[in-house]
Formats: C-alpha cells, structure tokens, sequence
C-alpha cells in the first residue's frame, strides 16, 4: 500500500525519500531533541519550583526579588544565539531547496480543481500521477487553473504553492523506487481533501517504456482508452466489469441498454447521456440498493475524449 | 460623593434591561462583553466538536465535505474574531484596566459603549450568512478561491470589518486611558503587567487593523463590482491578498497573546506571592514583541510563491519575536523562585498556560525555520502550534484571569473543587486533542482536509476523543459560573491576598470604583 510511505516513519516523518529530505530530517531532529532540552529545563524548573516552595503556612514571607541583570542577560543572549543558529541551519537546507537544477528533467503541472495534470515535453498526459526517473533532476513547472493549490510530496519534504497567473517551481531528485503521495495543502473547494495523486519514481528504463507506452495512447481504439482511464481512475475498485459478483457500486457488465430501477422507484435506460451523467454527477440518479454519496464527481477532472472512451469502454463490456 | 455604603455596587445601583444595554459603565460593558464573548465561544465550540466527531473516522460520516469547510469557516471565523480577540481585551480588558490604574472609568465610555455594539453588529451580520448563503473559504479569504465560491464572503467580511473598527476604538480608548487617566503616584513603571499587555495590545489594535479593513473592502469591491485587484482572471494578483491579510493577521495573533501574558504575570504574583522577576523586561518585551510582530508577517508565506529573499528575511525577524517571549518564560519561572505557592485555581490554569505555551513556543521556533516549514506549512502541525498558543494559551490564561477575578466581578466565591475539575478536564483534554496533531502533520495531514488516509485515522480518533474532555471542561466551567451567581458564598474584598489597586475596593466595586481617589506610592508587586 502506498500509505505505508507516510507510516514507516523515522522520528515521526515519512519516509525519505530524497536527500534534501534527510537534511530536513536532520535539523528536525536537531529541533526536536533542542526543545525537549529546553522544556525539560523551563517545566521542570517550574514543577520543581511549584513543589518545592508551595504554600508551608498561610503567612509564608517570601524575599523580595526584582531582577538580575546577569541571568536576565544571559536568558536572552543564549536564546537568540539559538536562534539564530538554527534560522541559519534552515536557510541553508532551504536554499538548496529552491535553487534550480539546470538540465533538469522539466515536467509540467496543472493544479486544478481537484486534479492535478501533468504533461511531459512528449506530450503525454497523466491526470494525478506523475512518473519520475530515480536519481535524476527533475523540475516541476507548475501553474494553476482556477484557484491556488498546493503541490506537498511529504516523502521528499518539497512544498509550493501553485497559483493561477504565474508559474512557480520545484525540484527534486529521488533516491528511492516506489510510490509517493502528492497532496493538496491550499484550501480549493469541496473536493480539496480527495486531491490526491501519486509520484511514481522508477528506473530510467521503466520511465523511458512508460513514456513510450503512454505516447501511444492517443493512437488506441477509443473503447481502450477508456480501459485505460478506468484502471486509473481505479474505477474498478467499486464497479465489477466481469461476470463476477457485485461490489460497492452496481456492477457494468452487460448493463448498458438495459433499463435499471432507481432507488426513488423510477426508471432509467442507461444509454450514453445515462453513463455521462454519472459519471459527472454521480449522485444524480442512484440505482437501487446502491448507497448514496459514496462516488465523487469527476466533474473537470476527465476531458470529453476521456469520457467518449469510458463510453465506448462500458457500451463494450457485454 | 459616591455612597459609602458597600451595598451599594455597580450591579444593584440602577436595574433594568436598559440600564445594562445603555450602561457607560465600563464594568458593565465588561460584563455584556463577557456574555457576548461566551456565546460565540458556544457557538464556535460546537463547531469544532462537529469538525473533529466527522474526523474520528475515514471517510464521509456525519456531514459532507462541502458542511464540513462551512464548519472549519465558521469555527476559524467565530473563535478568532468574536472569540479570542476581544476575549481577554474587551472582557477583562474593559473590567480592570480602569481599576487597575485607578481610574473611575476609561478614557472614553461612549466609544466604549459603541465598540461593544459594532462588535455585535458585525458578529450579527457574519454570522447571518448562515441562513444566507454559507461561506466555505476558511476564516483567511484567501483569493482567488473567496472571489469565486458560491458563499455570501462579501457579506461575511464586511461583518470582519465592522468588528474590526470595534477593534480600533478599543485599542484607542485603552491607550487613550493608560495615558491619561493613571491615578497619583501611578507612573508608568508601576502600572500592572496586565496593563501594558493591554496597552502593547491596543497600539496593535489600531496599526494593523485598519490593513484588514482595507484588504476587506477590496476583496468586497473585488466580488460585488469586478475590479481586479487579487484574482489573476481580472489582472489581480492573488499573493497580494496574502500579504495585506497577513500584514494585519500575524500582529493579531499578538493582539491574541499579550494580555494573555499579562494575566498570566498577575496570576503568578499573586500566588506565589511575590513580587514579580524582571518587571521591566516583562514590560518592555510586550512592546518588543508588538514591534517586531508587524515585520514577520511573510512567515506564513514560505511557500506561497514569494521571493527566497523574502522568505530567508522573514525566517531572522521571526527568530527575533522568539527572544522577548523567550525571555517572559525565563522570568515566569523565575518569579516563583523562593516563592509561596498555592494552588488555587487561577493558578493551575497559569501553571497550565506555561506548560502549553512552552510548547506552543518551541513548535513556533520550528515553523519559523525555512526547511522545516516547507514540510509543516499547512500540515496538522501548524493547526496543532497555533492551537497551543491560542488555545492552551490565550484561553487557559483567559479561564484562569476570569477564575481569577470572578470574586471580584460578582462580589461571589465559586465552588473551588469544581473549578480545579474543570482545569484538569481542559488541561488532559487539550493536549489529548492536539499533541497527536504534531505527529499527524510532520507525517503529512495537511489542513482543512474533510478526508484522509486510513494512515492518520488512529491519531484522528486520539484527537476526537480528547475534543469531548475539552467540551465537558467548559460545559463544567458553566456550571461553576451558574452555580457561582446563583449559590456563592459572599466574596471578601480581597480573597487572594493581592497587591493591585483592584482589591482594595469592595467586590463587587461600587459604581465609580473607587470611594476616594487612590494615591499609589509602591509598585503593583510588593509581596514583602
């Protein structure tokens, strides 16, 4: 499972998954084991404190301190030597964020509302999946449709915001095969928490047959193309396309033009607009026994070829 | 001459609807504040009990994404601006400040009065968007996303707005009062610490907030008229919006926390008794820390698209807030150093309040770090900080001040052992919430999220859990407030032993607070 990037976690983070992640880690756990130091000396100060010079009689006198000017120098001195250690530490590990890699690997992205797209110098175009060579630069080019998204890949501890209007950028270079989350984390609407996609790093000779294999599909037969979308879209996950049982939502096989019972008793012939429909606004018309609420839209997230082709594919399945 | 006649008290003096509503007594206008102040605190509260029962499981439970952004809305919304704000300023603010400088009344009680009613109105006008058409866009407004959903925002923020200028005529009167109003022998280094969190509070109050206006009414012109100045669609610039937010936002939370530290250091002082560590570092921090708070706004900016510069300049000026708050914590612990310490319960919620707020402090020193924030920003980690200072601090500093004064506002002793299960409720409840939100964010949660993977759902359920220990805190804490007003023994004038001018008049205070007029001759302090 993919999630298990995010629970196999060192000191409480993700997996790392580059090497500015290990950096990032590395003053982390520098912070972490800093604060734990300095709670430990002001809260145990206090609890020591509290204990030791709780109330003995109801007339207690206590001696009549105002200041020192030694220790409250040195209370501030020290912080902000801290302090200032610790801003230069993350500047460090931050400028080696945001300065570019030249000859990168340049790959384009679209956030919008609640996808992201992105598109190769080939022409291929993947909708919530990005596909990256290990050990390679790679530079994200990244723009808005309609509001500011967020890309966030917690593995490679990387973050920017991508705003409509302008372009902003990121890099990376992965260390690890495997699977990464990519989330949303600028607040864009209804959907926002199901704008997740996935960042797949494998080797440069898979990246290269995946490229290759994907500039073909515009050449499919339109029926599979929609197979295609419907693997990625994990749209199998809840609906059967072979004879073989039902699961969460109602079953595909051999269903087109046939007539199906809603669940508000009505009728419906599931025909082309029928498909369109549900699959746009999915809690339109629920055919019976099936629960309501459970499929998101894919409003804005499929463009009219997509949908022609999950068409094709279903009217096939007989 | 005032009647001497300590039956005779602020409360009983004149009765009717309309001489609390038409009061232009500040101790009044405290207490229709503190109403006011208590209900949206209701209101805000179930919200946040709704967001995190939906939140105990994965997947769609309770509500659906588009309710449950209207919940995250208007929890944000009603907690910062009708909430914590005005909570320690406008309630205990408005009650003490005259009080504790011996003053009869503040500078202005008619702008007192109005402040109390545009804070309503506006509260009235946001929160009617509800049977209006509800707002989705997160209580920042960030652009372009708040130009174009379906909520009524324009409406909403125009309600902002006039809490805002509520705002601004507090903060004028309270720096107009500190100034001029000071009884004999009050000069400025004897002034309660109280008082100059309020005072560093108020200089905020009327710099930034007048940003928020204009940023407001922009955003309004923006979606009601068209004209293009945030939405990149009309040649706007939407990390513009951010800036103009954030310029007043960031100083607000100071608004949020000075008077918290300047109740804490009266807790402190007074139980332990003892004259307070480093009065003038305490003092001349707050207005450090209003300083400087106006120049780190771009901290919460390190990825929104601004300049690395920007970003590497913002990381050193928020280092820089660090040290005076640093430096108050020193001095806390260091006041109860060969003190007499009891533990009442004003003082475990101050006691709570330097728990929270050292690690309220230390996660602020990690966000304020360029890398490490580039992981957290938006992440459960960053709700879990703020939360830390504005919950576990601002508000535990704000149960404990009113724990703390109630005997004085009413004239009436509370049930102590209740008191004290209140704070333990709200102490292991608050961190039952919102520790596991640490872990959530560093491995990844980002906020404002309706959904999330079945990864985060055991520390999700942690934290529901612990909303309901915080929720039968405050229900409890109701109680005791009913169960005082209605039942409790008679307070004495002074039943904590303290040194400020407050508790040398009768509780509750007579109408003019003061019988004669108070000649000070020590500090606020001499525990000796």
């Amino acid at each position: 499972m993919m999630w298990m990037n995010l629970a196999r976690a060192q000191s409480l983070m993700p997996t790392e998954g580059t090497l500015i992640a290990t950096q990032v880690n590395n003053l982390y756990v520098f912070l972490l084991i800093a604060s734990l130091i300095a709670s430990i000396i002001v809260i145990g100060g206090m609890f020591f404190f509290v204990w030791k010079y709780r109330r003995k009689t109801p007339n207690d006198k206590t001696p009549y301190l105002s200041h020192s000017t030694t220790l409250e120098f040195l209370w501030s001195f020290i912080p902000l030597v801290i302090f200032l250690g610790v801003f230069a530490w993350g500047w460090y590990v931050y400028h080696g964020m945001r300065t570019m890699p030249t000859d990168a690997l340049e790959i384009h992205i679209v956030g919008k509302q609640w996808a992201w797209e992105a598109q190769y110098k080939s022409g291929v175009k993947t909708s919530n999946l990005v596909v990256a060579p290990i050990n390679t630069d790679v530079k994200l080019i990244m723009t808005s449709n309609d509001v500011i998204h967020s890309f966030f890949v917690p593995s490679f501890r990387i973050k920017q915001d991508v705003v409509p209007g302008i372009y902003t950028a990121l890099w990376f270079n992965a260390n690890k095969l495997g699977e990464y989350h990519i989330f949303c984390t600028e607040f864009c609407g209804s959907q926002h928490s199901g704008m997740i996609g996935t960042l797949r790093v494998v080797s440069q000779e898979q990246y290269e047959a995946w490229l290759e294999e994907e500039s073909k599909v515009g050449l499919l037969p339109l029926a599979q193309r929609g197979e295609k979308v419907f693997q990625v879209k994990a749209c199998a996950s809840c609906h059967s396309t072979a004879d073989a049982g039902v699961k969460v939502g109602p079953p595909l096989f051999k269903a087109f033009g046939k007539t199906h019972e809603l669940a508000n008793g009505e009728k419906v012939l599931m025909d082309e607009n029928y498909i369109r429909e549900s699959i746009l606004t999915p809690n339109a018309k629920i055919v019976k026994g099936f629960p309501q609420n459970v499929m998101p839209s894919f409003q804005g997230q499929l463009s009219e070829t997509e949908l022609s082709a999950l068409v094709e594919y279903i009217k096939g399945l007989q | 001459m005032a009647n001497h006649d300590s039956s005779v008290n602020y409360i009983n003096e004149f009765k009717g609807i309309k001489s609390w509503l038409f009061s232009l007594d500040h101790k009044r206008i405290g207490i229709l504040y503190m109403i006011t102040v208590m209900f949206f605190f209701l209101i805000g509260g179930i919200a946040a009990l709704g967001l995190r029962l939906e939140l105990f499981s994965v997947g769609p439970t309770i509500m659906t994404a588009d309710t449950y952004n209207q919940f995250m809305t208007y929890h944000g919304a009603i907690m910062v601006f009708m909430v914590i704000i005005p909570g320690i300023p406008a309630v205990l603010g408005n009650f003490f400040l005259p009080l504790h400088i011996g003053a009869k009344d503040v500078a202005f009680p008619r702008l007192n009065l109005l402040s109390w009613y545009m804070l309503i109105t506006g509260a009235f006008i946001t929160i009617a968007t509800l049977f209006v058409h509800r707002v989705d866009t997160g209580w920042t407004f960030y652009t372009p996303y708040s130009i174009r959903t379906g909520g009524a925002t324009a409406m909403a923020v125009f309600g902002v707005f006039i809490m805002g200028m509520s705002s601004v005529l507090t903060g004028l009167n309270f720096i107009a009062t500190v100034h001029k109003l000071r009884c004999e022998g009050m000069t400025m280094h004897r002034i309660p610490l109280f008082v100059w969190g309020l005072y560093s509070t108020s200089i905020l109050q009327v710099l930034a907030t007048p940003v928020l206006a204009i940023t407001l009414l922009l955003l309004a012109m923006e979606r009601i008229l068209g004209v293009g100045v945030f939405d990149p669609a009309l040649g706007g610039d939407p990390i513009l919006f951010q800036h103009f937010f954030w310029f007043y936002s960031h100083p607000a939370v100071y608004i949020m926390i000075i008077p918290a530290m300047g109740v804490i250091s009266e807790l402190i002082t007074t139980f332990s008794r003892k004259t307070i560590f480093g009065y003038t570092a305490i003092a001349y921090s707050s207005l450090g820390i209003a300083a400087v708070s106006f120049f780190v706004w771009g901290h919460h900016m390190y990825v929104s698209g601004q300049s690395e510069t920007a970003g590497i300049v913002f990381s050193f000026l928020t280092m820089l807030v660090g040290v005076p708050t640093a430096i108050k914590m020193f001095n806390w612990t260091a006041t109860l150093y060969r003190g007499s310490i009891s533990f009442q319960s004003p003082m475990l919620f101050a006691l709570g309040f330097l728990f929270l707020f050292m690690i309220g402090g230390v996660t602020g020193i990690m966000l304020a770090t360029l890398a490490i924030d580039v992981h957290f920003h938006d992440t459960y980690f960053v709700v879990s900080h703020f939360h830390y200072v504005m919950v576990g601090g601002t508000l535990m500093a704000l149960m404990g001040g009113f724990y703390y004064w109630i005997p004085k506002m009413f004239g009436k002793m509370y049930n102590e052992a209740l008191a004290r299960i209140t704070f333990v409720l709200i102490f292991i409840g608050f961190n039952v919430t919102f520790f596991p939100q640490f872990i959530l964010g560093a491995m990844g949660m980002p906020r404002r999220y309706f959904d999330y993977l079945p990864a985060y759902e055991s520390l999700n359920r942690i934290s529901t859990v612990g909303s309901w220990l915080i929720g039968a805190g405050f229900l409890i804490s109701l109680y005791v407030i009913i169960d005082c007003l209605v039942r409790g023994k008679k307070a004495p004038d002074n039943p904590w032993g303290s040194k400020t001018l407050e508790w040398t008049v009768s509780s509750p205070p007579p109408h003019h607070n003061f019988h004669h007029d108070p000649v000070v001759s020590a500090g606020p302090y001499e525990y000796r």
